[in-house]
């Protein structure tokens, strides 16, 4: 379809990357920034949208355009951008805080409309920029600088938020696993709608080791739950583990144990969303096992699309509009 | 034109004649919010804009959707002015005041002018009402009336009676009584009833029987003045000598509306509009809801900031990018405002403001947002205010502030308030093929060799380069944080900060140098100087003209540019001893004036919900010039 030959130099841009040494972000925008050569969309059709926060620099380092906007607005700035121009490919960077806290509303309500943005939540479960304090995603009893007796807040678990939002696409993978990362924002590109992407990222200043259970040579395959569309749900070193849901509530059973037909089979095509949020309900935090990979991914109309749709079919019904009659429609009379 | 003032008021002798001529007449129509009071107001006013009377109307209501039927805080008015010359307002003192009930009554008879006419639903004055209106006696027989002319009229029976074949039931018999009180007052003033039937027919074709009901009600209104002689004298108001051209009668929302649809067209450019609900700015979105055949873009946003969010996301992608609200959503939009500002993106905002502060009274007039507008941001954020001074006024005023923020690259905010939102007045309606040519060609190419500098600037304007994705070569990065000079990079250097500190205030500035002069009315210097902003431009003009009746020499000024002011404001208000700034605000002009000009301007402040009365200036004015 295109010939675009870019390389992934192509999408750096000359401003030095300033996180700090050993961000995860690095390794997000590395595989960012390789998927861009490969997406096949011209440069220039590219809008990186962001908030505020360590991951919203992301604009800054990456060669199209873009724009580092405030605290939590960036999908609300972003529905703006694509409501204007469908044909542009409008990416959203945003993190824990910026997306879940002030940005709340926005997320959920982009969400519901559909529109077609790619949001990237860098999820570190932490307060990066402001430098350590607990976010929406931050486990109880979380000791930090705003709270050195513990978070007594109840976290969110993004993907089950997103679902309730009524997404039309889910998903989540980890910054250290590029392969993964640029399948899962393959897909999203694919997708047509709005695309929400958790990605678990390290903060090794703030919080270091948090996924440590899912990135963790010794441990990460007995955590990570891989979804493939099509398969049976197994996991562990020589898949003795299975997901099992019965009465909408999945479970984590011994392979062995289990007839193999029970084992829940996974279709991120399911129109109804209640085996992908019984799916998200396996761990809210991944310390223990954990889903990776697309929870939901199905077609609903688009909302910027929509709005196209909208305006061409009343002017083909009316006609293109006539300022000069529009203005004398209420009813005129003349002066002599 | 004619040079009438608008102290002449309907005769009070009653004439043997049956048709009185009169220049000019107010009526008032109250009742319950339920009774259809603004509806039986405006179409009165547009049988008499249809017949060619000038006019000016004052809707008020209250911020309820329905307050208990028969309170004082149920009630809802609509004035109007009509007039067979220019008139500047909706009026003062009604000559005539239609009250449906007890507490329409109570709560105007107090504005009604001495020997006024006072039109009552006579069957609504029942223990019930009269005491939920607060009456210990009927004031239809205690007196309270006495030298007003009384038109009592059984509204219900007769209203009952008209629609009994009509083919409406139950609870929709008595709806159509506000037609009924519509055709009595068609008869007083001898106003087509044509109009207003063609009217019912467009809106209730496919409910022949509601259409049936309100056209026998007011017939049957009409029929109760003529059989029974309810006045012996009815009133005549010749069409207006307007200048020649078409006209319509336009609110300011619908006006706004209109205009925000012309500068896409005058800028070429396709228009966004994010907004989230809010009195008494909504009709500005429902308006441009109806005409996406215009090709306009309507965001209906989960909140303020969104609204403005999704506006300032669209002007990055090339759109002529609006939001509007009032004031506890400008409030709201503060932070992003300042972000449209930082990247030197084109966006208008309308505030549409109401009382304050907070949720304050969201369906009355006041103009006390022109502070916030002007400094409401964090930060050195200075940036375009100009406010329309009428209904008509809005459409004009939004296009000049395209021209402004395309021109200079900057967001702006249009102020306008709930008396021009919801007020009406004619409107001569320009030729849009001749609409001026307001657009700012988008850059399509790099502007310093082969790269592209997002913040190298005009050097006559100061403005960038507007660059919207999609374009080849032009990628770039914008965004909040402190910009280097010329590229645009995050840049912490102090001097750099000054500079474009000092760079962004020259720019705004600067635009005093391409708005037209503040035009004096009147000497230009002497005793007094008359200086308004916004919707109080009749009520000052109408003063300012009884008082030179009276041979006085007083000037009068009107701004509509706020900030920057017009380059010669200074001059002329140092030209004259005192200068009078009447405001429906605690004096933010005056205070404004005085910092900038260091002359000792004089307020005249109202805050009560009410706009305020021209008889209220022309006292202030004699008060100055006798002192």
């Amino acid at each position: 379809m295109t010939t675009l030959n870019y390389k992934r130099a192509d999408f750096q841009s000359d401003q030095e990357v300033k996180w700090c040494p050993g961000c995860g972000d690095y390794t997000i925008l590395a595989s960012v920034q390789a998927y861009m050569a490969e997406m096949g969309v011209a440069r220039e059709d590219v809008v990186f949208i962001s908030g505020i926060g360590c991951s919203s620099r992301f604009p800054y380092y990456m060669n199209t355009y873009g724009m580092h906007s405030i605290h939590g607005r960036a999908p609300a700035i972003a529905s703006g951008v694509v409501t204007a121009n469908p044909d542009l490919s409008v990416w959203v960077v945003t993190g824990d805080g910026d997306a879940l806290s002030i940005g709340g509303n926005h997320l959920i309500h982009s969400l519901r409309r559909n529109v077609n943005l790619k949001i990237l939540l860098f999820n570190n479960q932490i307060y990066g920029l402001t430098k350590g304090q607990y976010s929406p995603t931050s486990e109880v009893g979380k000791t930090t600088k705003s709270t050195p007796l513990g978070s007594i807040d109840h976290p969110f678990n993004p993907v089950s938020l997103a679902l309730g939002a009524d997404a039309s696409f889910v998903a989540r993978t980890i910054d250290m696993d590029r392969k993964h990362t640029i399948d899962i924002l393959k897909r999203a590109h694919e997708h047509e709608g709005t695309a929400f992407i958790e990605i678990y990222q390290n903060c090794n200043v703030f919080n270091d080791k948090a996924f440590q259970a899912l990135t963790g040579k010794e441990e990460r395959l007995d955590n990570q739950i891989r979804m493939e569309d099509g398969e049976p749900i197994t996991f562990g070193p020589d898949g003795e583990k299975a997901v099992v849901i019965e009465s909408g509530v999945a479970r984590i059973v011994d392979t062995a144990s289990v007839d193999p037909s029970t084992i829940h089979v996974h279709d991120s095509r399911q129109v109804n969303p209640s085996m992908a949020f019984a799916l998200s309900r396996l761990s809210s935090h991944p310390d223990g096992p954990t889903p990776i990979g697309i929870f939901r991914d199905v077609d609903r109309p688009v909302y910027d699309k929509e709005v196209t749709r909208q305006i061409e079919a009343v002017t083909e019904k009316r006609g293109p509009g006539d300022l000069q009659k529009l203005i004398g429609s209420l009813g005129t009379w003349t002066v002599e | 034109m004619s040079v009438s003032e608008e102290t002449a008021t309907l005769p009070v002798e009653e004439h043997s004649s049956d048709q009185e001529e009169i220049d000019k007449a107010i009526i008032r129509f109250v009742g319950d919010s339920g009774d259809g009071m603004q509806l039986a107001g405006t179409r009165f006013t547009d049988a008499s804009a249809a017949f060619g009377n000038d006019l000016a109307t004052f809707p008020s209501f209250p911020a309820e959707i329905r307050a208990p039927a028969g309170t004082l805080a149920g009630v809802s008015s609509f004035q109007v002015q009509i007039a067979d010359f220019d008139i500047l307002t909706p009026g003062d003192e009604p000559d005539v005041l239609v009250a449906m009930n007890p507490a329409g009554l109570k709560s105007n008879l107090k504005d009604v002018r001495p020997n006024g006419t006072i039109v009552v639903n006579s069957e609504a004055f029942i223990e019930r009402n009269l005491h939920r209106a607060g009456y210990q006696t009927n004031p239809l027989e205690d007196g309270t009336l006495d030298g007003y002319r009384i038109i009592s009229a059984p509204m219900e029976t007769l209203t009952k009676e008209a629609v009994k074949d009509s083919g409406v039931t139950g609870r929709e018999v008595l709806r159509s009584k506000n037609f009924f009180a519509l055709g009595l007052m068609a008869w007083l003033f001898n106003r087509p009833l044509e109009p207003t039937t063609e009217w019912l027919e467009k809106k209730f074709s496919k409910r022949p029987e509601v259409l049936n009901a309100n056209v026998a009600a007011l017939k049957a209104g009409w029929n109760f003045g003529l059989t029974t002689d309810a006045a012996r004298t009815t009133y005549f108001v010749k069409p207006a000598k307007l200048e020649s051209g078409t006209y319509t009668n336009v609110t300011g929302n619908t006006a706004m509306a209109w205009g925000i649809i012309a500068a896409g067209q005058a800028a070429k450019l396709p228009v966004f509009y994010g907004t989230y609900p809010i009195t008494p700015a909504s009709d500005i979105l429902h308006e441009l809801s109806r005409h996406k055949n215009f090709g306009v873009k309507t965001f209906q946003a989960e909140d303020e900031i969104a609204g403005i969010g999704a506006a300032v996301g669209a002007a990055f992608a090339g759109h002529l990018a609006f939001t509007g609200t009032s004031g506890p959503g400008l409030a709201l939009k503060s932070e992003t405002i300042s972000l449209a500002l930082m990247m030197e993106l084109p966006l208008i905002v309308i505030d549409v403001q109401r009382g304050g502060p907070s949720t304050g009274l969201p369906t009355k007039p006041e103009q006390a947002d022109l502070l916030f507008a002007i400094f409401g941001r964090h930060g050195e954020a200075p940036m375009p205010v100009l406010a329309a001074q009428s209904p008509s006024d809005a459409f004009a005023i939004t296009i000049e502030a395209v021209r402004i923020a395309l021109k200079y690259m900057t967001p702006v905010i249009v102020l306008s308030d709930n008396s021009i939102a919801t007020g009406s007045e004619p409107w001569n309606l320009p030729d849009v093929s001749k609409l001026p040519d307001i657009s700012k060609p988008q850059i399509k190419a790099p502007n310093a060799g082969d790269e592209y500098l997002p913040y190298l600037r005009d050097p006559q304007t100061f403005a960038r380069s507007w660059a919207v994705p999609g374009t080849p070569g032009l990628e770039h990065r914008i965004g909040g944080l402190e910009k280097q000079e010329v590229t645009g990079n995050v840049s912490y250097d102090p001097d750099n900060h000054q500079l474009m500190i000092d760079t962004r205030a020259w720019k705004i500035a600067n635009i005093a140098n391409d708005i037209d002069p503040i035009e004096v009315d009147g000497d230009p210097d002497g005793k007094l100087l008359v200086l308004g902003w916004g919707s109080t431009y009749g009520v000052i003009k109408g003063a300012v003209r009884r008082v030179r009746k009276r041979g006085l020499a007083v000037s009068v000024a009107h701004l509509r540019h706020l900030n920057p002011f017009p380059a010669n404001l200074g001059e002329v208000v140092h030209g004259f001893d005192k200068v009078l700034i009447p405001e429906l605000n605690m004096g933010q002009l005056r205070h404004l004036i005085r910092a900038e000009y260091l002359v000792p301007a004089i307020g005249f402040n109202k805050v009560s919900a009410e706009p305020f009365k021209v008889s209220e200036i022309e006292r202030k004015i004699l008060e100055l010039i006798e002192s």
